[in-house]
């Protein structure tokens, strides 16, 4: 296939390309969300393990 | 039968751990198969007779929607565990599943939406697979919420697993609203119990993402889970060594 087919689509483009471009969008969003979420539930407990620290010190 | 593997397992440390050595695999296998079948569906399977090059849509559609349902399934699960046996690490693996399936849901309602255009002349249809579907999201929608309106984990724990409980009915209602009703979608062409009615060449690529799809789940509730177990174990001594 070319790529001026492929990126045609048979017509399709305005539907196909969009629909792809938003699960890559869902996916990457899922990726960037679960991290973070990861990564702030870390440093929260980092900070707390510190405090505790600080007080029975 | 010794129980000692099922406590092992559901301690929250070695739950951290195990979470943490597993989350690159599934995260690695899916981006390989993901972009396999991306190439495969767009590329190398051929076009539908009758929808052209507009079918592979599906790609994305049919897993998404999947998804949808089996991250539902998983976090009532999850949910009853918590209820029955009172174990909040099972608890937090159903917090953990909501926005993932949430979003999930949310990406096959949009890439339906996207299908149905060309192939129905409308974006959206009060049909039943699509009205259940989106009542599918506001579960997701209503479970993160109340979870969000306690303060106190532990009743935020039980009353959204209730929900979650009696939200599941919706699954198989899902799932079989194209034939108990008559709905514009069509009827499941890949999950009959005789043979399939979908070309081999463009079946392939669906599993593929299928399977890509489940392993990119297995990953982000790795990822979630941890972080809901560092949240919940305020003061456990592990924590300290952990972090």
């Amino acid at each position: 296939m070319d790529l001026q087919g492929f990126i045609h689509m048979g017509g399709y483009a305005q539907y196909v390309w969009p629909a792809y471009g938003l699960t890559a969008l869902i996916l990457v969003w899922n990726w960037w969300a679960a991290r973070r979420s990861e990564a702030e539930a870390l440093t929260a407990a980092q900070r707390r393990n510190e405090l505790a620290r600080e007080r029975s010190s | 039968m010794s129980w000692t593997w099922f406590h092992k397992l559901a301690s929250p440390p070695h739950a951290y751990r195990i979470l943490g050595s597993l989350a690159p695999w599934f995260g690695w296998a899916s981006l390989a198969l993901i972009l396999l079948a991306t190439w495969w569906g767009l590329v190398k399977a051929p076009a539908d007779y009758q929808q052209g090059d507009g079918f592979r849509i599906l790609y994305v559609h049919a897993p998404s929607a999947w998804m949808s349902m089996f991250a539902y399934v998983v976090m009532a699960i999850a949910a009853g565990v918590g209820l029955i046996w009172r174990i909040k690490l099972a608890h937090a693996a159903a917090a953990a599943c909501a926005p993932i399936g949430a979003s999930f849901t949310f990406l096959a309602l949009a890439t339906g939406s996207i299908w149905g255009k060309p192939m129905w002349g409308t974006w959206w249809v009060w049909d039943a697979r699509l009205t259940s579907e989106l009542l599918l999201l506001f579960l997701y929608l209503g479970y993160m919420a109340l979870r969000a309106s306690f303060d106190d984990p532990q009743r935020a724990d039980r009353a959204s697993a209730v929900l979650a409980l009696v939200g599941v009915i919706n699954v198989p209602i899902i799932h079989y609203s194209v034939d108990w009703w008559t709905t514009l979608h069509q009827p499941a062409s890949v999950t009959k119990f005789d043979k399939p009615s979908i070309q081999l060449a463009m079946l392939i690529p669906l599993f593929i993402m299928i399977a890509g799809f489940q392993l990119y789940f297995g990953w982000a509730v790795s990822r979630r889970l941890r972080g809901e177990i560092l949240r919940r174990e305020r003061n456990a001594n592990w924590l300290r060594e952990a972090s």
